[in-house]
C-alpha cells in the first residue's frame, strides 16, 4: 500500500503521488518559529488542539511549530490550516522521528 | 469493568455501512435456497445433476455478463472481489511481461490493489503511483502521461472511491490507455448494481456481497485480446482462470441480486442519492468545524464522508454505535492500523473525526433524520470531554 515516507531527510514532495499538503516541504534545515508546541506522543486530535488554542500566541505573521509524531498530524495539520485560513508554511523531519510543522497566523 | 446490556435493541440498529457490505437482497436469498437443492454438484461433471449446476453456472455467468457490458466467455467467478482483483492484476502484468514492468495506479485504490502493486514491486517490478485532487480524483492528465511511458504494462483505475465516493474519470483515462496501448483494470467493486460500468476497461473486477449478493463471489471479467495469465498454479475451473470448485449457489444468488439491484437502482439510486445530498447540506449546518469531503456531485448515489475537527474517530463510532448506528471510518484509531485511511492521507484532508455514512437498500428516511439529530450533541459532546467548546 502506498504509504508517504516518514524518515531520513527525504522529502515528501518529492513523491508524485503527493498533492497539495505535501508541497510545502522544500529543505532538511528548519529555520526559527516564534512558538513551538511539543504534542510528541500526543494523538490525533491532540496536537490539532494544542495549535488551535495557542495559534493566537504568535503575533499576526508569526510562526508556530508544532513538533508531532502521530502519523495523522501529517495530513491533518495542513488541512486544519486550509480549513481556517492559516498558513501551512513547510513541514520537516525531526531528526528522533515525527516532523515539525510550520503554521503562519494569517489572522 | 461490569457488564452492562445493550443499550439498543438489534432490531432498532440503524446500518449505514453499505459499502462495507450491502445486507443479502432478498431476490439473493431465494435463489440460494433454490440453488443449494438445484445447483450443489459438480459443474465439471457429465450426469444429470451435474450438467444442472453447469447450467446454473452458465445462465448467471451470462446475466451478470450482460450487466456489466462483456461476453459470457469473458467473465469468471472468484471467491472475493479481493481475489478478483489479485488475480487481474498480477495476472495483466504476468500476461504482459515481454510489454514492460510498470504498472501504474491511483494513490486512492482499494487496499487490494496497492497490495498486489506492493508484491510486484518486491518481485523487482516497478509501480508509478498517480495522485488525486481535494475531492479524491485521479489526475487523469497525469495518468495519460504516466501509462504513455514505455515499458508500461498495466494501468489500474476504481470506478469510484469505497471511502469519500467520488466518481474517477474512467473513460478519459480508459482512452489515454487505449492509445498507448496499455491494459486497464477497472475496479467496479462500488459501483457495479449501482452506476452503469464505463466503457473501454481490459479487466474488470467487481464484488457481490458490493451489491446484496451473499460473501464469496468476485468477478473478474478479460476482455478477448488482454493478454492475461493466471499467476495461480493452473486448474481446470473457470476456463482455468481461477483454481477451485465453484460455489455455484453463491454465484446463482449473486447473478440474482444483480440483476434485481439493477432493476430498482433507477428508482433507489435517485433517492439514496437525496439522502446523500441532505446529510451533505444538514452536517455542516448541524456541526460546526466539520470538513465534508469528496465530489458533491460527480459521486457514487450512496457514500458520504465527513471529518469533524477536534474530535476522535474511535468516540464518535463508539457513541454512535451507543446510539444505534453502525457506521465506520477512515480514522487511524478506528482501523486495526495506527495510520489514517491512505485514501484521506493522499487526499490532504482532515483524517481524524472522520465517518463514512453509506446508505443501504430501502433505508428508511426516518434513520437518516435521527442521525441528523444525534449527531450534532455527540460531537458537542466529544469536543467538551477534550476542553473544545
Amino acid at each position: 500500500m502506498w504509504r508517504r515516507r516518514s524518515n531520513g531527510g527525504a522529502s515528501a514532495s518529492e513523491t508524485r503521488e503527493a498533492p497539495e499538503a505535501r508541497e510545502a516541504q522544500q529543505t532538511p534545515a528548519e529555520p526559527q518559529s516564534d512558538l513551538t508546541i511539543d504534542a510528541l506522543g500526543r494523538k490525533c486530535p491532540i496536537p490539532i488542539i494544542m495549535l488551535a488554542e495557542q495559534i493566537n500566541v504568535v503575533p499576526l505573521g508569526g510562526v508556530v511549530a508544532v513538533h508531532a509524531d502521530d502519523p495523522a498530524a501529517f495530513t491533518d495539520i495542513p488541512a486544519w490550516c486550509r480549513l481556517k485560513s492559516h498558513g501551512h508554511v513547510a513541514t520537516y523531519d525531526l531528526p528522533r522521528g515525527g516532523w515539525s510543522i510550520h503554521v503562519r497566523r494569517n489572522y | 469493568m461490569p457488564l452492562r446490556a445493550a443499550p439498543v435493541s438489534v432490531l432498532t440498529v440503524a446500518y449505514l455501512d453499505a459499502a462495507s457490505t450491502e445486507p443479502l437482497h432478498p431476490a439473493a436469498r431465494e435463489a440460494l435456497m433454490t440453488a443449494l437443492d438445484a445447483g450443489w454438484a459438480d459443474p465439471a461433471r457429465l450426469y444429470g445433476t451435474a450438467r444442472r449446476a453447469q447450467m446454473l453456472l452458465d445462465q448467471a455467468r451470462a446475466e451478470v455478463a450482460e450487466i456489466i457490458g462483456a461476453r459470457a466467455d469473458e467473465v469468471s467467478f472468484t471467491s472475493s472481489g479481493t481475489q478478483a482483483v489479485h488475480s487481474g492484476v498480477l495476472g495483466t502484468l504476468r500476461g504482459r511481461r515481454r510489454a514492460g514492468h510498470r504498472l501504474v495506479v491511483n494513490a486512492v485504490e482499494h487496499s487490494s490493489v496497492l497490495n498486489a502493486a506492493s508484491v510486484h514491486e518486491r518481485d523487482g517490478g516497478e509501480v508509478e503511483t498517480v495522485g488525486v485532487d481535494l475531492t479524491g480524483r485521479a489526475d487523469a492528465a497525469a495518468f495519460a502521461e504516466a501509462v504513455s511511458r514505455p515499458g508500461t504494462a498495466l494501468a489500474c483505475l476504481q470506478t469510484a472511491n469505497h471511502e469519500v465516493g467520488t466518481l474517477q474519470p474512467v473513460e478519459e483515462v480508459a482512452g489515454a490507455c487505449a492509445a498507448a496501448g496499455v491494459p486497464l483494470l477497472v475496479d467496479a467493486a462500488q459501483s457495479a448494481g449501482r452506476l452503469p460500468i464505463p466503457r473501454g476497461w481490459s479487466v474488470l473486477t467487481a464484488s457481490a456481497h458490493k451489491w446484496g449478493g451473499p460473501a464469496g463471489v468476485g468477478v473478474l471479467a478479460v476482455r478477448k485480446g488482454t493478454r492475461w495469465r493466471s499467476p495461480y498454479p493452473e486448474d481446470e475451473r473457470e476456463r482455468r482462470r481461477v483454481p477451485g470448485f465453484e460455489n455455484v449457489p453463491a454465484i446463482v444468488a449473486a447473478a440474482a441480486a444483480l440483476r434485481a439491484r439493477a432493476a430498482e437502482e433507477a428508482e433507489e439510486g435517485p433517492r439514496l442519492s437525496a439522502l446523500v445530498d441532505r446529510i451533505r447540506r444538514e452536517v455542516p449546518r448541524l456541526v460546526p468545524d466539520v470538513e465534508v469531503i469528496g465530489d458533491a456531485v460527480a459521486r457514487l448515489p450512496h457514500i458520504v464522508t465527513f471529518s469533524c475537527l477536534y474530535v476522535e474517530g474511535e468516540a464518535l463510532l463508539t457513541e454512535l454505535d451507543k446510539a444505534g448506528f453502525a457506521i465506520s471510518s477512515g480514522s487511524s484509531c478506528t482501523a486495526s492500523t495506527l495510520r489514517p485511511s491512505h485514501v484521506l492521507e493522499a487526499m490532504g484532508v482532515l483524517t481524524h473525526g472522520n465517518v463514512r455514512v453509506s446508505l443501504p437498500r430501502g433505508v428508511s428516511e426516518g434513520d437518516v433524520d435521527r442521525f441528523l439529530a444525534v449527531l450534532p450533541d455527540i460531537v458537542r459532546r466529544i469536543r467538551a470531554s477534550l476542553g473544545v467548546h
